[in-house]
């Protein structure tokens, strides 16, 4: 388990050093120029040297990256234009916020797509199964910001009984969590059904039959049991989508997470922060991943030793 | 077929719009603003599904977006599909050191969730028609680029593929007659079935305004007008929203069906 943990450990450090490599060339590669958008438009030409000197943008671009790369090592992404703070700070303070709402977003989905893919596998051919997999697909082809729009539209202007937009309270969390759990859903639910579909007629759930086990143990601590593990591996994989969705869904719902802070970002023109933005939030991906992992091969001993 | 059918009258539509929509979708008329749907206005003009905050025809307005979304659409598959294949062919034909930057490179974007990169491209590169169909292939390719590498690897293996390099045959040609025809069945699965998620990208990221310039009409672009609105003239966000809900569902039930009828195998 150590040697595929460290294993998996480097590799997530590559990429992680990867996108700072993509980062630091996209901002490089931009027409605009940083430095005279840091600094007052009365800035003299002068000025504008001195800051590019002091901000190493005058040196061969490798010696601007290990510049930068020492700076990120000790926590410094440049100061927010916008905030006049560190840029780190102002996305740190905005992360607990979109991981927030992604966990209880998750817990949803979960709780919603587990119960129905088993349904729809159990039930085969059934209203169940036309009804759960037609509301997968309906969910699949519905935009996540369109779906927030309406959902505000019934349980905010028309039934009152939750608030449009904001974070003032707990039950601001409950429109912006579901709508992105509706993102997740339509797979999860495919996922368990078609691997529910390939397990119940596995010999050692007939041997459970036989035994006499009644029907819910037998889906629940066997069979749903073995198809944790592909399901845990494509979680993973959705763990991109959730953030991605995060940010568009948090633009709807006015919630004050990386998503708002980047897009105030590009407004704002603050470089700096959207830097810090993708940096802080691919990091944060890339160690969710590892994560997922490490479940993944605690579940499956068999990962582990391949590895 | 029933996607293949709802697309094909979706197209039409869409290419139809100049002379179906019942106004101009440019047209503002302040005064006539967020009315509902079924409303006359003074000069006798039937508004179907009413006017926005800018008191232009919904309508019309939606009739002119299915153009510009699936335009975008398809133009950002081919950009993908083009530069995944390649990619694909180079990392499992070429193998070694190629195959394992163009792999690595394939995890390193896929740990920036797409949004996050289309909005740093636009702070940077600013807001345009083609930075926005060159973002979305530019983050599209990856899936084609793993389908295309896995094909090719197990045909490598083939002893037909052995022969005919045994015989002589150049890379080219081994390339083009043997791996290829192999390659084809998934990644055109792959596409039908992006042009949906790209089209439901573009909106969002139209929607969060970084993507399409105002100028053009698209879906995206009357979900977020009516936002604001949503208390006075729901009509605005839920028209255009439905609209491409039904078009990206038509592209799944299409792209499921072309799947069924070209490899059984692949279905979830």
């Amino acid at each position: 388990m150590t040697t595929f943990l460290a294993r998996r450990v480097v590799q997530a450090v590559g990429v992680v050093w990867g996108v700072s490599v993509i980062v630091f060339a996209l901002v490089r590669l931009a027409p605009s120029d940083p430095i005279t958008l840091m600094l007052s438009e009365t800035a003299s030409p002068q000025q504008i040297a001195e800051a590019r000197h002091q901000l190493g943008f005058d040196q061969p671009i490798p010696v601007q990256y290990a510049i930068f790369v020492e700076h990120a090592l000790h926590g410094d992404l440049g100061q927010s234009i916008y905030y006049k703070e560190p840029a780190l700070g102002v996305v740190l303070r905005a992360l607990p916020m979109t991981l927030l709402l992604g966990g209880l977003a998750f817990m949803i989905s979960l709780l919603v797509a587990i119960p129905v893919g088993v349904l729809a596998a159990v039930r085969r051919d059934s209203l169940w199964d036309y009804v759960g997999m037609g509301l997968a697909l309906v969910g699949q082809a519905v935009p996540p910001y369109w779906l927030g729009i309406v959902l505000i539209l019934l349980f905010s202007v028309t039934l009152h009984l939750l608030p449009t937009s904001g974070s003032f309270g707990p039950q601001y969390i409950i429109l912006p969590a579901v709508t992105l759990a509706a993102v997740l859903m339509p797979i999860v639910t495919r996922l368990v059904r078609s691997g529910m579909l390939d397990v119940l007629h596995e010999d050692y759930l007939r041997t459970a039959r036989a035994k006499g086990l009644p029907e819910r143990t037998v889906l629940v601590s066997h069979a749903l049991r073995s198809m944790l593990i592909p399901l845990v591996t494509v979680l993973g994989l959705q763990l991109s989508s959730l953030l991605g969705g995060a940010v568009v869904i948090e633009q709807v719902f006015g919630w004050p997470g990386v998503g708002q802070i980047a897009i105030n970002a590009v407004s704002a023109r603050d470089y700096p922060v959207i830097q810090a933005d993708v940096l802080v939030v691919s990091t944060a991906f890339v160690f969710l991943n590892l994560a997922v992992d490490a479940l993944y091969a605690w579940l499956d001993p068999r990962i582990r030793i391949s590895a | 077929m029933v996607g293949a059918g709802l697309l094909v009258v979706i197209i039409v539509v869409a290419a139809a719009a100049p002379l179906l929509a019942p106004f101009s979708p440019l047209d503002q008329a302040p005064p006539l603003n967020n009315r509902p749907p079924l409303w006359t206005d003074p000069s006798g003009g039937l508004r179907l599904l009413g006017t926005d905050p800018l008191g232009r025809d919904v309508l019309s307005r939606i009739l002119f977006g299915a153009r510009v979304s699936l335009l975008i659409g398809a133009t950002a598959v081919l950009v993908a599909g083009s530069i995944g294949v390649v990619l694909g062919l180079l990392a499992g034909y070429v193998g070694g050191l190629l195959e394992a930057v163009i792999m690595r490179l394939v995890d390193t974007l896929l740990a920036i969730p797409f949004v996050l990169l289309a909005i740093v491209s636009v702070a940077l590169f600013g807001q345009n028609l083609p930075g926005l169909v060159l973002i979305l292939g530019l983050t599209g390719w990856l899936g084609y680029a793993r389908v295309v590498r896995g094909v090719v690897l197990s045909v490598k293996a083939m002893p037909y593929v052995e022969a005919a390099r045994a015989l002589g045959g150049s890379p080219l040609r081994l390339v083009v007659r043997h791996v290829l025809p192999g390659v084809w069945t998934p990644v055109i699965v792959l596409a039908t079935q992006q042009v949906g998620t790209m089209m439901i990208a573009e909106s969002s990221l139209t929607f969060l305004g970084i993507g399409v310039p105002p100028s053009i009409p698209t879906w995206g672009a009357m979900i977020a007008d009516g936002r604001a609105y949503v208390s006075l003239a729901w009509w605005v966000s839920t028209f255009p929203g439905l609209a491409l809900s039904i078009t990206v569902l038509a592209v799944y039930f299409f792209g499921d069906g072309l799947r069924d009828v070209l490899d059984p195998r692949l279905r979830l």
